[in-house]
């Protein structure tokens, strides 16, 4: 649910009259079939990857956008912005770099005022199976499987807290079904993956240094053309020994100005991070694409 | 004079209604329900929702209103008989909905075989029905519903 933006001003300005000339641009998916761009770059919800293919082409042309998404804790900053591309609704290939900024927090944990880790990610993603939209008549979900390369740069820091690389892979399969009938959207997203704080804080660690299965889930209602609203779960691994990692929950809002811009507003508890407790608070994400 | 002349071109096109409502002769085909493509929803409710069976009228004249104006569908109906269209697709609807109707059109497959219609315009053609369906004052869900029968029949009508 997440797709950016430049400028949210300029944007929101144009939101009335030219709402309505750009639904009738020739373009493919029907409002927010695409989905918006999760937290790593990929397609999908806020802070899972879904089984969708970003953008709003067709199986017969290429989708794009670009995002920024940027959290608030009480005790860190997260900023992300990245670009996506789908291939005739078949192939995601998508970009993102993320911030994780301590601020003032970084003194107390002994990394220094604003110390901030930055990680890049590359993803890929097919297609394989089903349609979620059109497969209205059968169980069958769109499934799409997805590999993503991380890279932390902070690799010094990572191996002082206990972990053991500062890249990784994550792997992942999704399943995305939008259920008209119901007017619902659900996914379920298995990754395969090392990474704690999705990457932010390394791969693997003193506790666990092995691939384990996490579980990404995502419920939404479509309560207008241009809206919906609903909640996420992502469970994490729990890899290192001086501070647990916690399980991440959301509710969101993703409203869709139209094809060429929706905006995700979440309240998300992303728990324990980094030893500071209960970090929850306002996920704001744009999108912008065609 | 000239507004006489209008006046008298005016009346006669209304006194010739039926002329213009006639439907160019098809090929034979076998008629059944089953051509419309789905099961029909039971109950009366969500046909109530769109305002019954006029309600159904309105929403796909509008439909095809738009459907022949906006450049990205109109060449999809130049060569199609539109009166035969209306009167075939408010039946579908009608009947998908659960109206006491049968639907005497071709099923999807025979009547799109030669339409060349692409995923973009079978998107931007449920995007004229939204339209429609939102002038008509039909709810969101109601809606849906619908489009959980159409969106199927995208297997059968997009050929490109």
């Amino acid at each position: 649910m997440t797709r950016v933006v430049a400028a949210l001003g300029a944007v929101l300005a144009m939101s009335g009259g030219a709402a309505s000339a750009a639904d009738l641009v020739p373009s493919g998916k029907l409002l927010l079939t695409g989905g918006v761009t999760n937290i790593e770059g990929a397609g999908g919800g806020g802070l899972a990857s879904w089984a969708t293919i970003t953008g709003y082409e067709t199986r017969d042309g290429i989708g794009a956008n670009i995002h920024a998404t940027n959290v608030s804790l009480p005790d860190y900053k997260f900023r992300a912005y990245g670009a996506a591309v789908g291939f005739y609704d078949r192939v995601e290939l998508s970009y993102a770099h993320q911030e994780f900024d301590t601020g003032a927090t970084g003194a107390k944990l002994g990394l220094g005022d604003g110390f901030t880790f930055k990680q890049n990610v590359v993803g890929a993603k097919l297609r394989v199976l089903g349609d979620a939209v059109y497969d209205q008549d059968r169980l069958m979900p769109q499934v799409a499987v997805g590999v993503q390369f991380k890279r932390n740069d902070q690799g010094a820091i990572v191996r002082a807290v206990g972990g053991k690389d500062h890249q990784g892979v994550d792997y992942y399969v999704a399943a995305t079904k939008v259920l008209l009938n119901e007017s619902l959207v659900l996914n379920g997203t298995v990754r395969l993956t090392k990474a704690n704080q999705t990457g932010l804080l390394g791969f693997g660690g003193d506790k666990d240094d092995s691939y384990s299965a996490q579980f990404e889930g995502s419920a939404g209602y479509l309560v207008s053309k241009r809206l919906l609203v609903g909640a996420e779960y992502r469970t994490k691994p729990n890899n290192l020994g001086f501070a647990k990692e916690d399980d991440w929950f959301d509710v969101f809002a993703a409203y869709a100005v139209n094809k060429n811009l929706s905006v995700t507003v979440a309240y998300a508890d992303l728990g324990n991070i980094a030893t500071f407790k209960d970090q929850r608070g306002l996920y704001v994400s744009l999108q912008a694409g065609f | 004079m000239f507004i006489r002349r209008l006046i008298f071109v005016s009346a006669l096109a209304a006194a010739s209604p039926v002329a213009a409502q006639v439907e160019k002769p098809v090929d034979p085909y076998v008629q059944s329900n089953a051509n419309a493509g789905a099961t029909p929803f039971t109950g009366e409710q969500l046909l109530a929702a769109f305002h019954g069976q006029d309600g159904v009228g309105r929403i796909v004249d509008a439909t095809i209103d738009q459907g022949i104006v906006d450049p990205r569908t109109a060449e999809i109906f130049k060569a199609t008989d539109l009166v035969r269209l209306r009167r075939t697709l408010k039946e579908q609807i009608a009947y998908l909905l659960g109206a006491p109707v049968t639907y005497t059109g071709r099923d999807m497959k025979s009547s799109h075989k030669d339409q060349g219609i692409n995923t973009a315009e079978f998107n931007a053609l449920v995007e004229h029905m939204q339209h429609a369906m939102d002038k008509e004052g039909v709810p969101y869900r109601a809606q849906n519903q619908l489009l959980s029968k159409l969106a199927p029949m995208k297997r059968d009508v997009v050929t490109r």
